[in-house]
């Protein structure tokens, strides 16, 4: 009766062969890397470039052990695999393939990374480590609330700006356009201007809610935005804050950085192993906004309204900035255009001169009005300015040469490094919302590798002791119990790596609790084996009877553990959710291996006898009266 | 070995008034302690900035205080983590300035003048007056709230879950039993932590929730084995058939509850203070969890007036042979 066919004990070894295949990657070491890939489109990640690096790296007798073409990107380690040869190869690839612009502007993005030592046949069958939290290697979690306020603000500005030259150009005589909230006021004083008006506006732009108001000689239009043009707002500004981070964090050329929408109105940002996150965060929380704005005076223009506006005399709407330079200009506080009309800049050289420049291009609305601006403005500055948190920076006060477009120039009297500054703070600059961080955790690396030493340390002796008492207590049995056991970890660990789950500590926490819930099943087993001994039953019917009668029980009390893992999965956040994943997987596996795999190897064991006597599965200790039968009398 | 030598049923229903009224009373203390001194937070549900601090020599804890309390933030904690050389910072949320550089202006407050700051600000100073900087976490206000809301939905989700699957595998009676049983051990977490002013944070609701999905296995196997016996022992009463239910499942009970208890063990001593709430907070599930199973739900089923009748009448005739010879038996 305990006797598995072939198919199962085939199973049994698939299971295990197919467990130890996904979790031995894990114990692959991690070595320093490089990376070298591209952000832009036209960039090809080639033979040729894996040529260049390999010769370029031969050059600074950096000493490669290993280079490879896929399709991310370039990858190279090292012989001794230490990361000063690391930092030296990057330096030596930055020099070679960005002309040493480090800020990601260059054509390719030189990243430092960790790389399994996997063998190529075991990662070709996606047997790979188990992705380390946060919490495990180091690094940076950011969450970010995109203030969506700000950005329907920010449009409603965007409109009175784009209103007031749409009449100016349809020659309608308006009263003035005034701003509450995210609501357009525009006054008339004749029905027929305001009928005009309404045409242009609604033609011009169909995302805009228009209302009459008013009566005689006070009429206005009362505009705001369409609930769907608000929500498509919404969308855009969150997915234009995402490209901005991105662009940002790939600039300081880090390895695998995460950043997702979250909800409606969040952005996560998780960078393991950053070493820097001062930098990082630094660069993430640059939340200012970027405008052009016209200067009414400086030096050489102007200059006396210039003076008494150093003396205190600010006129009503501009306003005394000081450039990077040190020169104290005059500018208007309305914008001519603002960052979000930016769609690139990136530093360049001037075709005829060589001589560095920033290159910038705009959407077609930027367009139209930059175009229109500067052909009244030629040989006027125009200043490029940053506020963040209030406080207006000029990041650089040109010269308009000539009618800008859509795409124009900025020159002058730059160094490279200058133009790369200010190309990548242009760009930074065009974020579409403002943004707050409102979670942060950073874990540094050293901690990380504690918390790792501390999670297989109490699993390890956990697991000890565990089968240590397991073995003393239920003998045989219980070795083959504690065997299963360790299948169970097996296969919890393989699956894990398989789903390329992501390992933190409350998950290595969640395999010790598993473990030691699973071995649930394992007693219920015993004591149904021992009870069914003790009731006089011979050996082989006792280990049937054992296993099928406790399956009943098993299955009840892991459904309602997976009932409770199931909802920290849905409701849990970060690490714990990755709890629920591993408690989850643990109670599946656990059915398995106490079930399926203990019974099959004591089948292996004991099934093959016909004539067992004696199971050795402890003491099974009788007492006078059989126990099944209840001791009424004796219980009163 | 066998640790469990019982001649005869354990006259558990006898005493079962008195067990109720010690469950009782421990309930009410737990939920005084609630009441009185609340729960302790962490900045998970609360919002605020920890951080964690490696010095190269013994930490100063009081100077360390000294330079925190510089940044006027109200309430802070300052204290050894772990070891001598590990400080652990805790801060409020202060209003009205970006709480997201805190931990910026708190690493550097505590360096001082006198230790310069790393290019990554992540350490200062030289040799034994060396100050790392290992983990600063910092969460919103609205993101804690947030945090807290979900938690209770999946506390709420949980109770709701395995009632549904109590009440459907056996019987309302029975759900309700277990499930006072097991938010009993839940409260009884609770009220520790609020008594002792542990750290409630993410990980300790984790392990309360686990605890309860764990908790109830035991109410299950009572249960089972309650309907079980009411089949086989046909004469017997209710009383003697729950004293031998709990008798003949105690000794599985203890030792299930005892290995998971020994990887419990091995958290909270190799685990390090991260895992040590969340450790602490599973033990004290672990040790109530033996208790409620046996002594709150067991009594509560035959308040609730469980009998032979309510479940196996409403079992109709067994289908599966198992559960037929059980009966023929």
């Amino acid at each position: 009766m305990n006797r598995y066919p072939l198919w199962k004990y085939a199973i049994m070894i698939v299971a295990m062969a197919i467990g130890l295949l996904y979790t031995v990657p894990n114990f692959f070491p991690q070595v320093p890397a490089v990376q070298v890939s591209t952000n832009k489109p036209n960039v090809k990640l080639d033979n040729a470039l894996l040529g260049r690096v390999e010769s370029t790296l031969k050059t600074a007798g950096v000493p490669v052990g290993y280079s490879a073409l896929d399709p991310t990107g370039v990858h190279i380690r090292f012989q001794g695999g230490d990361t000063v040869t690391q930092l030296k190869a990057r330096d030596a690839l930055l020099k070679e393939l960005n002309q040493g612009v480090a800020d990601g502007t260059g054509s390719y993005i030189i990243a430092l990374t960790n790389e399994s030592t996997v063998p190529k046949w075991m990662q070709s069958m996606n047997a790979l480590p188990m992705f380390l939290g946060l919490d495990l290697r180091g690094g940076v979690h950011f969450l970010m609330q995109v203030d969506m306020k700000g950005a329907l603000d920010r449009a409603a500005d965007r409109n009175m700006q784009d209103i007031r030259s749409l009449l100016r150009e349809k020659r309608v005589s308006y009263g003035g356009v005034s701003k509450s909230g995210e609501t357009l006021v525009v006054q008339f004083s004749d029905a027929a201007e305001r009928d005009k008006a309404q045409v242009a506006i609604t033609t011009s732009n169909t995302d805009l809610l228009l209302r009459e108001e008013g009566s005689g000689g006070d009429l206005r239009l009362v505009v705001t935005l369409k609930e769907e043009a608000k929500k498509k707002l919404a969308d855009a500004a969150i997915e234009q804050n995402q490209k901005v981070l991105n662009n940002r964090i790939n600039a300081l050329g880090l390895t695998e950085p995460i950043i997702q929408r979250q909800g409606v109105d969040r952005i996560v940002i998780q960078v393991p192993g950053a070493s820097d996150p001062a930098r990082l965060k630094d660069v993430i929380g640059r939340t200012g906004t970027l405008e052009f704005r016209h200067v009414e005076a400086h030096g050489g223009k102007n200059a006396s309204q210039l003076e008494a506006a150093k003396n205190g005399s600010v006129p009503f709407g501009l306003e005394l900035l000081t450039d990077r330079q040190g020169e104290q200009i005059l500018v208007r506080k309305q914008p001519i255009i603002t960052g979000e009309r930016i769609s690139s800049a990136e530093p360049a050289f001037d075709g005829q001169n060589n001589q560095p420049i920033v290159r910038v291009s705009t959407d077609g609305q930027g367009a139209r009005i930059l175009r229109e601006h500067t052909s009244q403005n030629i040989k006027e500055r125009m200043a490029i300015v940053l506020i963040e948190k209030g406080k207006a920076e000029v990041i650089t006060a040109p010269t308009t040469q000539s009618e800008l477009g859509a795409q124009f120039q900025i020159s002058g009297n730059m160094t490279t490094r200058e133009t790369s500054d200010i190309a990548l703070l242009i760009r930074s600059g065009s974020i579409a919302a403002p943004m707050e961080i409102v979670e942060e955790r950073t874990v540094g690396p050293s901690l990380g590798a504690e918390n790792i030493e501390r999670g297989f340390d109490s699993v390890k002796w956990g697991f000890a002791a565990l089968a240590a008492f397991i073995v003393v207590y239920y003998m045989v049995m219980g070795l083959i119990s504690a065997f299963a056991l360790a299948v169970n970890l097996l296969l919890l660990v393989a699956i894990l790596s398989m789903l390329q789950a992501t390992l933190t500590l409350p998950g290595i926490a969640a395999i010790a609790l598993t473990l030691g819930m699973a071995i649930d099943a394992n007693v219920l087993i015993m004591e149904r084996i021992r009870e069914e001994l003790r009731a006089g039953a011979k050996p082989q019917e006792a280990i049937s009877a054992g296993f099928d009668r406790a399956w009943a029980t098993i299955l009840d009390s892991n459904i309602t553990t997976l009932i409770a893992g199931i909802a920290l999965f849905a409701f849990g956040s970060g690490p714990v959710k990755g709890f629920a994943v591993v408690h989850c997987l643990g109670i599946l596996t656990s059915m398995f291996s106490a079930v399926f795999f203990a019974r099959g190897i004591v089948n292996l064991v004991y099934g093959a006898r016909k004539k067992l006597e004696k199971i050795s599965i402890g003491t099974i200790w009788r007492p006078d009266e059989v126990v099944t039968k209840p001791a009424t009398l004796d219980a009163q | 070995m066998e640790f469990f030598r019982f001649k005869r049923d354990l006259p558990f229903m006898k005493y079962a008034l008195i067990f109720n009224v010690i469950s009782a009373l421990t309930f009410l203390v737990a939920v005084g302690a609630l009441a009185y001194n609340g729960l302790h937070f962490g900045i998970d549900f609360k919002g605020g900035t920890v951080a964690e601090l490696h010095f190269n020599k013994t930490a100063d804890v009081a100077q360390v205080r000294t330079s925190v309390e510089t940044l006027n933030t109200g309430e802070a904690f300052v204290q050894n983590f772990g070891s001598p050389t590990e400080v652990l910072v805790r801060l409020p949320i202060v209003q009205n300035i970006s709480n997201a550089q805190m931990g910026e202006k708190l690493f550097s407050a505590i360096c001082g003048p006198s230790r310069p700051l790393n290019e990554s600000k992540n350490a200062c100073g030289e040799g034994v007056e060396k100050i790392e900087l290992k983990r600063v976490e910092f969460v919103g206000g609205q993101v804690g709230r947030e945090l807290f809301e979900s938690g209770a939905l999946a506390l709420l989700l949980v109770i709701a879950g395995i009632m549904m699957y109590l009440a459907i595998r056996f019987e309302w009676r029975f759900a309700v039993a277990a499930i006072i049983a097991n938010l009993h051990d839940v409260v009884i977490i609770l009220g520790l932590f609020a008594l002792f002013g542990w750290e409630f944070n993410l990980p300790v609701l984790a392990a309360c929730l686990a605890i309860l999905g764990y908790s109830v296995n035991e109410s299950v196997v009572i249960a089972d084995r309650v309907r079980e016996n009411f089949r086989k022992m046909r004469k017997a009463s209710v009383d003697e058939v729950i004293d031998n239910a709990i008798t003949s499942t105690i000794s599985r009970t203890i030792i299930t509850h005892g290995s998971t208890q020994i990887m419990v063990l091995a958290m909270l001593l190799f685990g390090g203070e991260t895992l040590h709430y969340f450790a602490l907070a599973l033990t004290i599930g672990i040790c109530f969890g033996i208790y409620s199973s046996v002594l709150v739900m067991a009594p509560l089923i035959r308040w609730l007036g469980v009998s032979r009748e309510n479940l196996v009448k409403a079992e109709g005739p067994p289908k599966d042979p198992l559960e037929a010879e059980k009966i023929l038996a």
